[in-house]
């Protein structure tokens, strides 16, 4: 019981320097880039008090902004995501209060936990990119981006997923 | 007053959100002005210390290509001096330099790059060098090809650049061979090729012309080369012209900040 803030501290500080030691300096194709860090918003415990989640979210997106030199919009993006995450929870796997304390990612069937990361992994690309690129002019960057650029992410999480969580 | 209690009951997760995300999109507008000090930049201690030490191991992945320009650049460097050398011998002791008045105009400071991104609209730098190395906000960064951007935040020992493949970046620009000159920019689409603008009509423009720093500004001196004339649209509103730049702006490493010491004489005249 006592371990799980412990390995919570050690996934934020492991998935922000993957992001922006690796992931940052991959550019596929020119402009094609994992933001493998909103894994993070997906794990968090589901709790009814929220205000962790939300300011965990808030600090991981500030830090990666910090290194990427890019004001506040992967806090933006990823407090957005943190916040709107219970109600595609509700939604999906159709839990309740009650059922927090016993919900395990990993347990629900693929096809619930694709349409939940899915959803999510598209909202956070897409206000990602429209706030990175500042102005309505270049629309058709955005959409390319987010759509390459989820797909990077999902590919990447659904594989390290399948290769890490095999012991158990 | 019990109403406004449970309405803050009510949307206290709401009302936190909004918090925060009107916090994250004022940093967002903060770090598109010049002249506003930036508090998220990777120009801290903190950032600059990880930066640096992953530079340290991935520098040797590409040294055999960082030796190569830096054997060309003292060719050329050498070549210059031989050529002025030469000019002093022939010219005799006709050239007086004012030895009261002679103030060295521009320092240069040595760097590196510790983190270097292309792909994004508005793209950042960080370098090793801060203000215990003599570097401000608005110098000029430069290497051996051409140039790199302006300072815009400084912290002790780094300092972050904003590269010309930047959308806010406007700089001074010419011809080589004239003096018309317009305004750099870029439109985000292609690393390697910037845009200048306001070249006025009758200058003619010739593909492969040469395109340097104009040295109307008090950041750039004059003559650092940016570029040729990739191809002219044929007389739009704002007089575009396609420019490749002789940097790849995907591989920059070694590089010079430059420091020009009558920058505030140049600013309280202006």
């Amino acid at each position: 019981m006592n371990r799980k803030p412990f390995y919570l501290l050690s996934l934020f500080i492991g998935l922000l320097l993957l992001q922006v030691l690796v992931f940052n300096n991959i550019q596929f194709l020119g402009y094609i880039n994992p933001y493998i860090y909103i894994v993070f918003i997906f794990v968090f415990p589901y709790k009814t008090n929220r205000f962790p989640l939300l300011t965990t979210a808030f600090l991981l997106g500030l830090f990666i902004d910090l290194f990427s030199d890019s004001g506040g919009i992967h806090a933006f993006s990823t407090t957005l995501i943190a916040y709107l995450r219970i109600y595609f929870f509700r939604g999906i796997f159709q839990k309740t209060e009650v059922d927090y304390e016993f919900f395990k990612l990993n347990r629900e069937t693929f096809g619930k936990i694709f349409n939940f990361t899915v959803i999510l992994t598209l909202i956070h690309h897409f206000i990602l990119f429209s706030l990175i690129n500042f102005s309505l002019a270049n629309f058709f960057y955005i959409i390319t981006n987010t759509i390459s650029s989820s797909i990077f992410t999902l590919v990447l999480y659904f594989l390290g997923n399948f290769i890490f969580s095999r012991k158990q | 007053m019990q109403q406004l209690i449970y309405f803050i009951q009510k949307y206290k997760y709401f009302l936190y959100v909004l918090l925060l995300l009107l916090i994250s999109f004022s940093l967002t507008i903060n770090n598109h002005s010049f002249h506003k000090s930036k508090f998220i930049s990777s120009a801290n201690g903190f950032v600059g210390n990880i930066y640096n030490k992953q530079n340290n191991i991935s520098s040797y992945l590409d040294l055999n290509v960082k030796n190569q320009e830096l054997i060309e650049e003292n060719l050329r460097l050498r070549n210059e001096l031989s050529k002025l050398s030469f000019n002093l011998d022939s010219i005799s002791l006709s050239t007086s330099v004012d030895s009261i008045e002679y103030k060295q105009k521009f320092n240069y400071i040595n760097g590196k790059v510790l983190k270097n991104e292309y792909t994004k609209p508005y793209n950042f730098l960080t370098i090793n060098r801060g203000n215990k190395h003599g570097v401000a906000t608005e110098m000029a960064v430069i290497n051996s090809k051409g140039i790199i951007g302006i300072t815009d935040a400084t912290s002790n020992s780094y300092a972050r650049v904003r590269s010309i493949l930047n959308r806010n970046s406007k700089i001074n620009a010419r011809f080589k061979n004239s003096f018309y000159f317009g305004t750099l920019s870029w439109d985000a689409k292609d690393y390697n090729i910037v845009q200048l603008n306001d070249i006025p009509r009758q200058a003619s423009v010739n593909i492969g012309d040469t395109i340097i720093t104009g040295g109307k500004s008090a950041i750039f001196p004059e003559g650092i080369p940016i570029g040729v004339v990739l191809n002219s649209s044929d007389k739009t509103v704002d007089n575009t012209i396609n420019i490749k730049l002789f940097n790849d702006m995907s591989n920059v490493g070694a590089i010079y900040i430059i420091k020009n010491f009558h920058k505030q004489e140049i600013k309280n005249l202006e």
